[in-house]
């Protein structure tokens, strides 16, 4: 690694945890009980929407109640978005005239939209109509995070309400993310990043003549479009000179900025936050980078504050930032080191003044190695999903490092309210682990943990883990699974466990070269997307549910502190160890043995 | 239970509006009165009409220009219509096969070139759509363009280090070259053709 790689990683963790303490305490402010200046400032847009809807704010729902509003208002919406791409041949704002989408691709993609994980299947730019971008996609990059968001509060809530029956209203959870959190911050990266170069309008894509005309071979097709073959079986190939250029349109910066603010991660065009169009400077690159952990590391502020004893939320981005520092830099020195498939061409590969060096295949020239590797472990930590470059090409240590942080259950930061839950559902496991080694009841924030809430918290750790495993099982052993598969070897393995792992986690990145828009991968990935979000929601909220109702116990000599270093180290080693069981076994078979292979 | 589904569809309206038209409305018409050009894809236009953009990279393979990052896009290099990488995995033997064919075509243009080839000048791009190169895959093609146009080297050096940038504030990204505009820097009048 070299000097300028610690400057900017340096750099860009100093300016996120500067802001992690304004941006957090202004959420605890937005998500108190008690009126104050943040509330009373957009009352009257909140007013406005829940008289028109019918609520009631002081509604206080219990957990199941909770969790059934919140049911609903998903798969409305998850239903939306497949209609919307079902239709979008006979709806407006389709310039380009795309068909309607395939019912396995739209069920796919509708799925992982609501469940804020942004699988892609298809590629944007030629795929979504404006219109499905708009009104299905974007507006589920909202919802999805304000639903993430409204779960958190509502467990945080069990932690510090006191024999109470309920865990606050969904509606206005939802509500007061999406206006007084996620909205304002887009808007405001969306012109930051339109100042950069990103695109936004609505106009047709541009038709522009090219410098210098080119000639590629092309297959000769017949009147049907099928390739016509020679006497040999070969496909007759005819020249055909390329004297345009297409330049793709549209309202990216809006989408851009709420898909990096929610981690949601679902481009606008097919190679997401690689397009120069979505992401063409430096400073675009940090920002957005900026935006994937901003919002899930503040919230760790947040629930300190409201747990008030803040101390809890620093230890928590403790444990977050320990295990995701190390990683970074181990994914760095793997890419910067380049492959030594290359040293025999006389390809120059050292870093020097003049050029990045590295594995440069699937990486842009603007962001070098190690703009692309903070953005793959970033991303696979929070559970984003956007690429700024082709995990697919990664060296395989560089490319195992993002795929594990995705195993580990999307806790490291992780998705906008649900990173945090899954960290809590890890915490609850962790004092239950230190109870058993003093003999005690487990206790953490003042509350008793017991039976119930250990099976929620299990429940909630052990779901992805088991969905990645079967899943990635089934794949292999059916031809439509290792079917859509890239590269040869190990490394074909390595796409599938990747695939299952970003699925079952909600994280929606891929190793590319897998073809995912067939039937059985659309299905598959889907049901794994859907498991791993709803059911993990409702057992979370049952665990907040049960807390909430338990009466607070004070502190006495015996209770583990948990705001300690010990705590952070033991809390950080529970995490490490449930996702190195699990998973050793497979990234033995994947991206282990493909290193082991490279170097002899 | 039908209550909660009154809630949700009327819920699910309003902030379809909110978020799916307002914000994007909103956010469009700003964009278009504060960054015209940035909004519209940062577009090169000659004579009133555009010939390409600052941020899309074209394809070069003519010895009189610099020539870019490898695409993977398909059916053609730089098809800004469907942008790609090559997802190819770092054991595979068409990896080192590609790069072994884009060394022999620098080669075949440039055969008494016999410096290290940068890494980025053999490697496709994650976009296929990089509008730029490292000033060390500048650097490799400064002698053969310069002899290609008859031009001498210190003329196209110069052109190199206009379009050149570094790091934002000296420390973010990497130090490149934007390989459309020092083309049509290049082709410019005084320069020759």
């Amino acid at each position: 690694m070299t000097t300028n790689d610690f400057v900017q990683i340096g750099f860009f963790l100093v300016i996120l945890l500067l802001l992690v303490k304004p941006l957090g305490g202004y959420m605890a402010n937005v998500f108190s009980d008690t009126p104050n200046r943040v509330t009373r400032f957009g009352g009257g847009v909140e007013r406005l929407i829940y008289r028109l809807c019918g609520i009631r704010q002081d509604e206080d729902m219990g957990w199941k109640r909770y969790a059934l509003a919140l049911l609903i208002f998903n798969i409305l919406g998850l239903l939306v978005v497949y209609a919307l791409q079902r239709l979008q041949q006979w709806l407006p704002l389709n310039p380009q005239h795309f068909p309607a989408v395939t019912p396995d691709s739209a069920l796919n993609t509708a799925i992982s939209f609501a469940s804020n994980t942004n699988w892609q299947g298809y590629g944007g730019e030629s795929t979504m109509s404006y219109l499905t971008q708009m009104l299905g996609l974007a507006v589920q990059n909202f919802l999805s995070a304000a639903t993430g968001i409204a779960v958190l509060i509502a467990i945080i809530r069990g932690f510090s309400r006191r024999s109470a029956q309920g865990l606050g209203n969904f509606w206005v959870d939802m509500t007061r993310s999406t206006l007084y959190v996620l909205m304002p911050l887009s808007l405001l990266l969306t012109m930051l990043l339109v100042s950069q170069g990103v695109v936004q309008n609505f106009k047709s894509y541009v038709d522009v003549p090219v410098v210098q005309t080119t000639t590629v071979s092309e297959p000769v097709l017949d009147a049907s479009g099928a390739a016509v073959k020679d006497k040999a079986g070969n496909p007759v190939m005819k020249p055909t000179d390329v004297s345009t250029q297409t330049l793709p349109m549209g309202p990216a910066a809006s989408q851009i900025a709420i898909k990096q603010l929610g981690t949601n991660g679902g481009g606008f065009f097919n190679v997401n936050s690689a397009h120069p169009y979505e992401n063409p400077t430096p400073f675009s690159n940090f920002l957005e980078l900026l935006s994937i952990l901003l919002i899930p590391a503040a919230l760790c502020y947040t629930f300190g504050e409201l747990v008030k004893d803040k101390r809890q939320g620093w230890a928590l981005l403790a444990v977050m930032l320990v295990i995701f520092v190390p990683l970074l830099i181990a994914c760095t020195s793997a890419e910067q080191a380049g492959n030594p498939a290359f040293n025999v061409l006389h390809v120059d590969q050292t870093a020097s003044a003049l050029q990045a060096g590295g594995n440069m295949e699937g990486k842009e020239t603007r962001f070098g190695i190690v703009n692309s590797t903070l953005w793959a472990t970033a991303t696979t930590a929070a559970s984003n999903g956007s690429v700024n470059a082709m995990h697919d090409s990664f060296t395989p240590l560089g490319g195992l490092i993002p795929m594990w942080l995705m195993q580990l259950g999307e806790v490291i930061f992780g998705g906008v309210g649900c990173g945090l839950y899954g960290m809590l559902a890890f915490a609850v496991v962790a004092v239950f682990i230190a109870g058993l080694m003093v003999g005690r009841t487990p206790e953490y924030l003042g509350k008793k943990i017991e039976a119930y809430e250990m099976k929620m918290a299990s429940l909630a750790v052990l779901l992805p883990c088991a969905l990645v495993v079967i899943g990635t099982a089934i794949a292999v052993t059916v031809p439509a699974g290792f079917a859509g598969v890239a590269n040869p070897g190990a490394h074909g393995f390595s796409e599938m466990l990747y695939a299952l792992s970003s699925a079952s986690n909600n994280n929606g990145s891929a190793f590319g070269g897998l073809t995912v828009n067939t039937p059985f991968w659309n299905v598959l990935l889907g049901i794994c997307m859907f498991l791993a979000r709803f059911p993990l929601i409702i057992a979370m909220l049952a665990m907040g549910g049960a807390l909430a109702a338990k009466r607070h116990v004070p502190n006495s000599a015996g209770t583990l502190p948990t705001h300690t270093p010990l705590f952070v180290t033991l809390l950080a080693c529970v995490v490490i160890v449930i996702g190195a069981l699990t998973f050793l076994p497979a990234l033995a078979l994947g991206p282990i043995a493909e290193y082991l292979m490279s170097v002899h | 239970m039908g209550k909660l589904l009154r809630q949700s569809i009327m819920m699910l309206l309003l902030m379809t509006v909110i978020t799916g038209v307002a914000y994007p409305l909103v956010a469009t018409g700003l964009a278009q009165v504060i960054f015209p050009g940035q909004a519209n894809g940062s577009l090169i236009v000659k004579d009133g009409k555009p010939i390409g953009s600052t941020l899309i990279g074209q394809s070069f393979t003519d010895a009189r220009y610099f020539w870019g990052r490898p695409s993977a896009t398909t059916p053609n290099p730089n098809n800004a219509a469907s942008s790609s990488g090559s997802n190819t995995g770092p054991t595979n033997p068409a990896l080192v096969d590609a790069v072994k064919q884009r060394i022999d075509a620098l080669h075949a243009v440039d055969p008494t070139n016999n410096a290290p080839v940068p890494v980025d000048l053999v490697t496709a791009s994650a976009s296929g759509l990089d509008p730029e190169i490292s000033p060390a895959a500048a650097q490799y093609q400064v002698a053969r363009v310069a002899q290609a146009r008859k031009l001498s080297a210190s003329q196209v050096q110069a052109l190199v280090s206009e379009y050149t940038s570094g790091r934002t504030l000296g420390i973010l990204g990497e130090p490149r070259v934007n390989v459309l505009k020092l083309n049509l820097a290049l082709d410019a009048p005084q320069h020759g053709s």
